[in-house]
């Protein structure tokens, strides 16, 4: 069990300690800081899927005033190459997928640099492009792992022998669409190379994560490169690992002589190199007996990596830890494609993968003639299926009947297409959720006595909206046995102590571990009265829970959907969740990362699709105004609440983490409560009107 | 974008002599349309002439109890308009479907007339399009057309008009007032928008150079009796997948007279004349509504992926006629 | 191209030499250095640029400036008065209006300039009696709200802040 922290500021409602500069934008993002004499860089993107760039014509581009130069493949910089070949652009002519960064064009103006981005000529030699994911390909390769490095299949008993000998069967395939993150603040790069070193105002999830991979692709040492990133316009894991953008930018400041480069993504853009979710197709087989118990769980995924960087979405993990059943399997196949580089995106693995599986549940459920919260409460695992470990906690029956309660899903009619109200069908529905615990080592913070009773508190974590930086100063008050008004915590900096990337769902846990530990070593040696200047460094001890217990958070999505009966039309005028994570650090911020989750998760359900054009090999839709993420007037209703979790064993804060399991779930849910409204199932997302009309017709 | 020189003169003959005489330049009015293509290197004009100050931000009456609109009002102020809101509320309601109250702010009446289509390969000028560079082949046949057209459409283009205002100025008979070389000229708004057919690069049948200065809505006694109904993917900021408007005047249970035009349906705002013709006459009841509406759509031709488009036209117009004939004043 | 223009930002006029074809959005940003209104798609798409332009929200990534010479801009950070907060920075940050902050600006932008229309009495896409004037419920709200994108998800908070503040108003 770990020392638990005894909460005084963690558990309170406050203010982010960022609002105030957000509220009003003084808060300064990426691209906005002030710099010197910037030059503003254009990319060049390769307009075919697959070939090589045989020749670009920039004469044009070079000759019109305020063109500086023209970057491309045959004069950039060198970069080490061989490791990462989504990164080591511009080091060949060859193309690996439309929309590739090929060259780029620094001027002195924006308007100049696009405009001699235009007006450079690519010749090509063209060769077949294939970019259609598809379960019947011949290619499909099992990877070695999937994300972040868990097993690609797993086994149990005897899936197939079992799923036929069941008394009550579910047979079905399910897709995901290619999505893209989308996040509010286009990725962007302030890239300053002087006799200083470099120094990069990016727009990233991880300032250490970043130097990290511009010291390797440029050879450079860590005290060579600053990487500050004080506000980040959001993430969702599409600044969680660099993409080719950073390495432009940085390409392009080495031919500055110390001028600042500023490379702003456009929107349409972000649709090409900073990562999306691989569309999935699922193929789940669930077999139970009369009573709903199952005996066979399967989910087999076929989904799209890149042909030139493996990403393996981990799509089948939820399924092997949700429910118990003696037989089970998932198992992982990937088309290598000459697409882009697939990547995270908030809750990967989880997100796809409790979509297909909570579907099958719903229609298990009616398969046996039971309440799906009935169904799921029959399956409830008394340890870990996956690893056999017992859980630290897992309240997922808990959050299932708190949340039916507050739902009111006992006036729940029990079969599909009962209520038509005002020319809408209207249904609702149940999905469970969940998202692992996760932490990693290489967080260190420092602790240091300012005078007057006051403390700053430096980790160079990074908070993109999840309020880490308020909770940050909650766990260190707490910490430190001091109000959290007397604690200022810097983040956002790697001149600050090294931290692990905001991303899946641990950023609390390694960050305000090594709070925490720096807080009691600094109190141990200079104890309760330190002398301004007094300071302490001391990194994330070990956390021996993690390999006790199997780790995870829970949670139950309830939505309640209305399908117009003219029109097919999709709304969903109320989501409700309840989680199980721990201890709720700030309710304030937490409620907002469970709703924004589930906000995304009807975005995903109802709207959100990436549409790519075999002929061209690209995404079309590459706008916000053709994909669509939801509007404020789609959101009527979410509310998210928590159950009060005991769990010593997670972190001395005892927290989960929250950022994710909002979105896990919730398009499962919305799936389940149109079916309830209108008896048409729904397996492919988005759920869009056509579906609904089809019947009509 | 390219270099572009930006002039705002001092009366409307200046303004389209000064295009006229210039085969690439463009009057400008909000910009939210011209502005966005010329980022997307979708429009290249070399001149902007700025009629924003020129054209008339005014709302008249006129004798026969209709309007005029000045091509110069936003988008807002139009739909705020008391008496728009009260004799024509179709208009009103049709521009209030359309774009975000930012948008609506700085968008005129003129300009949101002339929005082209959203078609995401005219927008992209690294794929073919015939209506942007005539010859090139029309990506969309074969590709990516959920949004496109199921009516009127041609080998060359399958794109839809996207202007909400324009479905509604279709269905009240409204009148385009154009300035241009040759003088004032008016155009019926049911015809200001042409088929694609062999010239898709032609959205309307204005000349270059011609301006349109306002819009006439022609009095109509049962135009309070009209309604917009917008189907779309998001509930609010999105294009229609159809659209339709529509009034209707009912006397001892009979449809005396009816106005109908669908958005979203065709490479214009869909004038449904068919429908109108079936209805007059007859009984204002669902089967007739039904019935008006399949004939309207008999000659649909939908595309691989859109043919839902057919049965919600259908669906919205017999919803939408069924609730204005049960409108209070319904004799 | 070259053009002469002065805008009036938060109170503070500034003469400047703009490309004809600088959006007004990137004068403020690029050339002004006022960064509170953002940059999210610069099409017109997802609202984080709104301003108050001569008195209306309006999106400024499809302005161009030298066709607003004379404007008179206030951003969310001029709807600050002497450092006190607006009404509504106060409610967005009581109610966690935001997560991110990146669209947040341009959302309080848009807010104050919804609020005043509503007043003016103009109706929305869901007002169902346009003959009377609205009453800005949450539903009003939402829809008058839809030209602001934010991917965080904040918008049951964002209409919650915005609900507060209209309800004070109309007291």
């Amino acid at each position: 069990m770990t020392n638990l922290l005894s909460p005084s500021a963690m558990g309170t409602d406050r203010v982010r300690v960022d609002g105030a500069a957000k509220v009003t934008g003084r808060a300064r993002y990426a691209c906005e800081h002030p710099v010197p004499h910037p030059v503003y860089l254009h990319p060049l993107q390769a307009t075919i899927a697959r070939g090589t760039v045989r020749e670009l014509h920039t004469d044009d581009a070079t000759a019109l005033p305020g063109v500086l130069t023209v970057l491309t493949p045959f004069n950039a910089p060198p970069l080490e190459t061989g490791t990462d070949a989504e990164l080591e652009i511009l080091q060949s002519p060859e193309v690996a997928f439309r929309g590739q960064l090929i060259g780029a064009v620094l001027a002195e103006t924006p308007e100049i640099a696009r405009q001699a981005a235009g007006l450079v000529r690519a010749r090509y030699d063209r060769e077949p492009h294939d970019v259609t994911l598809s379960a019947d390909r011949d290619d499909l390769y099992a990877p070695e792992v999937v994300n972040p490095s868990l097993p690609t299949d797993t086994h149990d008993g005897d899936p197939d022998a079992a799923f036929a000998a069941a008394q009550r069967a579910v047979e079905a395939t399910y897709t995901t669409p290619m999505l893209h993150n989308n996040p509010m603040e286009p990725h962007a790069t302030i890239a300053i190379w002087d006799s200083d070193g470099l120094t990069l105002y990016d727009s990233t999830q991880g300032v250490h994560a970043m130097r990290e991979v511009v010291t390797s692709v440029f050879g450079l040492e860590p005290d060579q490169v600053r990487v500050l990133a004080p506000y980040v316009g959001g993430g969702f894991g599409s600044k969680g690992t660099p993409h080719a953008n950073l390495v432009l930018a940085v390409l392009a400041a080495k031919r500055t002589a110390g001028r600042p480069v500023k490379f702003a993504v456009t929107r349409q853009q972000m649709f090409s190199f900073v990562g999306y979710r691989t569309p999935t197709i699922q193929r789940v087989r669930l077999g139970a007996d009369a009573d709903g118990r199952l005996v066979s769980i399967s989910n087999d995924v076929v989904e799209q990596t890149a042909r030139i960087k493996e990403f393996a979405e981990q799509t089948g993990v939820p399924a092997r830890s949700m429910y118990a059943a003696p037989n089970r399997r998932t198992t992982h196949r990937l088309a290598a494609l000459d697409v882009p580089v697939p990547s995270w995106m908030r809750a990967p693995g989880e997100c796809p993968g409790m979509f297909a599986p909570e579907v099958a549940m719903d229609e298990l459920a009616e398969a046996c003639g039971l309440d799906p919260i009935e169904l799921r409460v029959r399956n409830e695992p008394e340890t870990d299926p996956d690893s056999g470990l017992p859980f630290s906690s897992r309240n997922l029956v808990a959050c299932l009947r708190e949340g039916a309660r507050r739902f009111g899903w006992d006036r729940r009619p029990r079969l599909p297409r009962s209520t038509l109200d005002g020319g809408w069908w209207v249904g609702t529905g149940v999905a469970s959720s969940s998202y692992p615990v996760h932490s990693a080592p290489g967080s260190s913070a420092t602790v240091r006595a300012t005078g007057g009773g006051r403390y700053e508190v430096l980790i160079g974590a990074v908070d993109i909206g999840t309020g880490a930086w308020t909770v940050l100063t909650q766990i260190a008050a707490d910490a430190l046995a001091v109000p959290a008004e007397r604690v200022d915590v810097r983040i956002g900096d790697t001149d600050l102590p090294e931290a692990t990337v905001a991303g899946g769902s641990s950023g609390t846990t390694n960050w305000g571990s090594a709070i925490v530990e720096a807080a009691r070593e600094f109190r141990q040696k200079f104890g309760a009265d330190p002398h301004p200047g007094d300071e302490l460094t001391a990194g994330m001890p070990e956390l021996p829970g993690h390999e006790r217990f199997a780790m995870r958070a829970f949670g139950a999505q309830f939505a309640e959907v209305r399908v117009n009966a003219d029109t097919g039309e999709v709304r969903v005028p109320r989501l409700l969740g309840v989680f199980a994570a721990g201890r709720i650090l700030n309710p304030r911020t937490a409620r907002s990362q469970f709703i924004g989750g589930m906000t995304m998760g009807l975005s995903m359900a109802l709207h959100e699709e990436s549409v790519v054009d075999e002929r061209f090999g690209f995404v079309v839709n590459h706008d916000l105004a053709e994909y669509h993420i939801a509007s404020c007037a789609d959101v009527a209703s979410v509310q998210a609440h928590w159950l009060d979790e005991h769990d010593p064993h997670v972190n001395p804060m005892g927290s989960k983490g929250i950022g994710e399991i909002g979105i896990v779930g919730t398009a499962a849910a919305v799936a389940n409560a149109a079916y309830h409204a209108t008896g048409v199932r729904v397996r492919d997302l988005p759920i869009k009107a056509d579906e609904f009309l089809e019947e009509a017709r | 974008m390219i270099p572009f020189d930006y002039r705002r003169p001092d009366d409307i003959g200046t303004a389209v002599a000064t295009v006229t005489g210039n085969p690439r330049a463009a009057f400008l009015g909000g910009g939210t349309n011209l502005v966005d293509h010329m980022k997307l290197g979708v429009a290249e004009p070399e001149l902007l002439v700025d009629v924003t100050g020129l054209t008339s931000r005014d709302i008249e009456r006129l004798p026969d109890g209709g309007l005029r609109v000045g091509a110069g009002v936003r988008n807002s102020d139009l739909a705020a308009d008391p008496l728009v809101r009260e004799r024509f509320p179709v208009l009103a309601q049709a521009l209030l479907s359309g774009a975000s109250g930012q948008l609506r702010n700085l968008a005129t009446t003129g300009g949101n007339l002339l929005q082209r289509t959203r078609c995401v390969y005219f927008q992209d000028v690294t794929t073919p399009c015939n209506k942007r560079e005539p010859g090139q082949g029309c990506s969309a046949l074969e590709g990516y057309h959920r949004h496109h057209a199921v009516l009127g459409a041609s080998r060359q283009c399958v794109a839809v008009h996207p202007s909400d205002l324009a479905v509604a100025l279709a269905a009240l008979d409204a009148v385009v007032r154009v300035q241009g070389p040759g003088g004032e000229r008016t155009i019926p708004a049911e015809t200001l928008h042409r088929l694609p057919g062999e010239h898709p690069e032609r959205d309307t049948v204005l000349e270059h150079g011609e301006l349109i200065t306002a819009v006439d809505l022609p009095g109509l006694p049962f135009g309070p009796r009209s309604r917009y109904r917008k189907a779309r993917d998001r509930a609010s900021f999105a294009f229609a997948l159809v659209s339709v408007a529509a009034a209707l005047d009912v006397a001892g249970g009979l449809v005396r007279d009816v106005r109908i035009a669908f958005g979203g349906l065709a490479h214009k705002p869909w004038r449904a004349r068919l429908a109108e013709d079936a209805l007059r006459g007859r009984p204002a009841a669902p089967d007739e509504f039904r019935a008006a509406a399949e004939a309207e759509l008999a000659d649909a031709q939908p595309l691989r992926d859109n043919g839902f488009k057919v049965p919600m036209a259908r669906n919205m117009l017999v919803s939408v006629l069924t609730e204005l004939s049960a409108e209070d004043g319904a004799a | 191209m070259e053009s002469e223009i002065s805008l009036t930002v938060d109170g503070v006029r500034h003469d400047l030499v703009v490309d004809t074809r600088v959006s007004l959005l990137d004068a403020l940003r690029e050339r002004l250095g006022i960064t509170s209104p953002k940059k999210g798609c610069d099409h017109g798409q997802c609202g984080t640029c709104t301003v108050l332009l001569d008195g209306r929200r309006a999106t400024t990534c499809l302005a161009l400036a030298v066709a607003h010479d004379g404007a008179d801009i206030t951003t969310s950070a001029g709807l600050e008065s002497g450092g006190t907060p607006h009404p509504l920075h106060q409610a967005f940050l009581d109610h966690d209006g935001f997560q991110c902050g990146y669209c947040t600006p341009g959302q309080i932008c848009s807010a104050a300039g919804m609020l005043d229309e509503a007043e003016s009495g103009w109706p929305s896409a869901v007002t169902t009696d346009l003959a009377r004037d609205p009453v800005l419920d949450a539903e009003e709200i939402r829809e008058r709200m839809s030209g602001n994108l934010c991917r965080c998800g904040a918008y049951v908070n964002i209409v919650a802040a915005i609900s507060e503040v209209a309800g004070r108003r109309s007291a």
